[in-house]
């Protein structure tokens, strides 16, 4: 407990203590984001994650954007656990066949209203597996997807902007 | 020579044994040509005698060319930093060979995969369910990785079957492919009596996307990318041991300063990973603070590799015969001075795991993975370093690991514990590595590489974070990929989760497969 007390006291706030040079962007795209969310979603706004064939940078970058530095929920986006607790469906990776119907159903367990944000180039159209014999194409031929985040991966903060311009358009 | 050495151990096992050729390339592959009834004789000669598990067992369409297929399976020989390498043929006619797979259990999986891709049976294996082809999405008789191959045929769908434990209250919980957390897709079948864990069957390939196929026919500088791809937290390793053997075709020479910046970029994957695992198991036992904080050291890292390299993920960064990133004295500065806190931090993160009782409770003979077992089973790298299996090949193949007196991490006790401690030891051990080779680099030195590419084929190798990352390739004429076949260690290892889990309950699985902490894209290609 002593450790972790002397850590807490030393480490003071993560974001200002360590050298990392963050843009001072994060902070004002962070409450700008809170203020829609809590507008627009009553006042959070919940994701669920499925991997349908994603090489795992981007799922290490969500988890990245969840990390005590971009702190994703300190704006009032969460991940969750269940389909049946999300607003919105994050998708990564080129479709693989064995992912089709998991796909489907975890859209289809969703409670509306709801919307579909895919994460990633090979999300957006296979990326480097498009033509694959075991690829079934882009997210957008199977489900309404309403924002692309690109990247391979997409950063952090490329993750939380992409998604601050999305609720500002107010497009879903 | 090193040749004749290994035929006459051979030969004391089988004194009748008689290869068709036998030829030693590149210096550290002993290829071994035999006759297909003497094969599976040979392989378990080499299984014995080196002692190696298998390491890679694959097929070759050449049909079209020279009428047959051609099934090589790559052993290890750490004693003389040499892979010993047999092939035979096998007529077109007939596809099929006789298992290894009752005799050793790691050529198991291979020969599934053989099967599913190739339609080459082989005789024997009690299993022949399909691993990434699901049965579910793909019917039968189609042979993606075979030449010939030009979409599917026929329609019938069928399903797959679990194993099945029967008995009084023996009841199954069924887990994904979709989990709870941020994580790649794979179904867990638990058989469960009362609390206790008596079974688990894993059942992956989710993530399959043909990368073996999307490989062929690709030029180099696009089969470096797609090499990235493979696992996500592996690109580093993968573009490496995949450059590795492409250098190894083209006779491309590496110049010394690539060599010992493949050294750090090698080893900052390993750091990130490692710090993000040890997060990952504090998680799993409820220990936020410390998961926290090693997510900054990690994130600290991927910072620092962004800075060195231009990429989070060390993607865009080897190149045959030179490393596209160069670090001079302002980055090699910023390296060391990076070095410096995370180490201080990294120190304070192992001093909270290891001073809260709780903690250590929970990490403690849980998940235990026997030796005996992993050796069975042919598990390798750090899941294999933390059973006591001393295997890594950046002490048994490396000059420059040789020249830093790289000391490997091991542990006995196969548990949880076990498996944080060797990542504890291999990250400190990284720091070290690191600095080492940083003293090394040179000013100005630098060599552009045309590499000559031409026919050939060669095994290319790296030691990721998890194991050994094999890649074997072989070019045409026009320099072309013609057979890519790659060995993430989450092949060898995730068999080995299942036997680790046994006894234990399912809320300490989330516990014991993060310990792991497997590859699914790395493992479903």
């Amino acid at each position: 407990m002593i450790h972790i007390l002397k850590n807490r006291i030393l480490k003071g706030v993560v974001t200002k203590h360590i050298q990392l040079g963050l843009p001072k962007e994060i902070e004002t795209t962070g409450l700008e984001l809170k203020s829609l969310i809590q507008k627009r979603f009553g006042r959070s706004l919940h994701i669920r994650e499925v991997d349908t064939g994603s090489c795992g940078a981007c799922e290490s970058e969500i988890i990245s954007a969840n990390n005590p530095i971009y702190d994703l929920q300190r704006f009032g986006i969460s991940f969750v656990a269940s389909p049946r607790h999300a607003d919105a469906l994050l998708v990564t990776g080129a479709v693989s066949k064995n992912m089709l119907t998991a796909l489907k159903r975890t859209y289809e367990a969703m409670p509306e209203p709801k919307f579909v944000v895919t994460c990633g180039d090979c999300a957006l159209d296979g990326g480097l597996f498009k033509g694959s014999y075991y690829v079934e194409g882009a997210v957008k031929d199977i489900l309404p997807v309403a924002l692309h985040i690109p990247g391979c991966p997409p950063s952090p903060l490329s993750i939380i902007q992409t998604l601050l311009e999305f609720l500002r358009r107010g497009a879903f | 020579m090193d040749c004749s050495e290994i035929i006459s151990r051979i030969k004391k096992k089988l004194p009748d044994f008689n290869p068709i050729s036998i030829s030693q390339n590149y210096s550290e592959e002993i290829y071994i040509r035999v006759d297909s009834r003497v094969f599976k004789d040979t392989c378990l000669v080499l299984h014995k005698i080196l002692p190696s598990p298998v390491m890679m067992l694959f097929a070759i369409d050449e049909r079209k060319k020279l009428n047959k297929f051609v099934i090589t399976c790559v052993f290890m020989d750490v004693k003389k930093s040499q892979w010993v390498i047999v092939s035979m043929d096998i007529p077109q006619e007939s596809p099929c060979f006789d298992s290894l797979a009752k005799s050793i259990h790691s050529a198991t999986l291979f020969e599934r995969e053989i099967w599913e891709m190739f339609g080459i049976e082989p005789r024997g294996n009690p299993d022949l369910r399909r691993l990434n082809l699901h049965d579910e999405a793909w019917p039968q008789g189609n042979y993606p990785l075979r030449k010939d191959f030009n979409g599917i045929n026929g329609q019938v769908l069928g399903e797959y079957k679990f194993g099945r434990v029967d008995g009084e209250g023996v009841f199954e919980v069924p887990v994904g492919p979709v989990h709870a957390g941020i994580i790649g897709p794979g179904h867990f079948r638990f058989s469960v009596a009362g609390e206790p864990i008596i079974n688990l069957e894993l059942r992956l390939g989710f993530t399959h996307r043909g990368v073996e196929k999307l490989f062929e026919g690709k030029a180099y500088p696009d089969a470096i990318r797609l090499s990235e791809c493979v696992s996500g937290d592996s690109s580093f390793a993968h573009s490496l041991a995949f450059t590795h053997a492409l250098e190894k075709i083209s006779g491309a020479s590496i110049s010394g300063q690539a060599v010992y910046l493949r050294g750090i970029f090698l080893e900052l994957e390993r750091m990130y990973n490692h710090a993000n695992d040890i997060g990952g198991i504090a998680i799993d036992v409820g220990f936020s603070f410390s998961a926290a904080y090693a997510s900054i050291i990690k994130e600290a890292i991927l910072q620092l590799n962004e800075k060195l390299s231009g990429n989070r993920y060390l993607k865009k960064v080897n190149a045959i015969g030179w490393v596209l990133a160069d670090i001079d004295d302002v980055k090699k500065q910023i390296l060391l001075n990076s070095l410096k806190s995370l180490k201080q931090d990294f120190k304070e993160l192992v001093k909270m795991l290891y001073s809260s009782v709780s903690f250590m409770d929970r990490v403690d003979a849980t998940g235990v993975l026997r030796r005996k077992t992993a050796e069975d089973l042919g598990v390798i790298g750090l899941a294999g370093r933390a059973s006591g299996v001393p295997m890594d090949l950046r002490k048994h193949f490396s000059r420059i690991y040789k020249e830093a007196k790289f000391k490997m991490a091991i542990q006995e006790s196969g548990d949880v514990l076990a498996r944080l401690r060797v990542r504890i030891s291999e990250f400190e051990e990284s720091c070290r590595l690191i600095e080492e080779f940083t003293g090394k680099l040179s000013k100005g030195e630098k060599t552009s590489v045309n590499p000559e590419l031409k026919q050939g084929s060669a095994l290319g190798y790296a030691e990721g974070w998890r194991g050994p990352v094999l890649y074997w390739l072989k070019t045409d004429s026009a320099g072309l990929i013609e057979r890519c076949k790659i060995v993430d260690p989450s092949f060898h290892n995730w068999q080995a989760l299942s036997y680790a889990v046994l006894g234990e309950i399912i809320p300490d699985f989330p516990l014991c497969n993060k310990s792991f902490d497997l590859s699914y894209s790395g493992n479903d290609l």
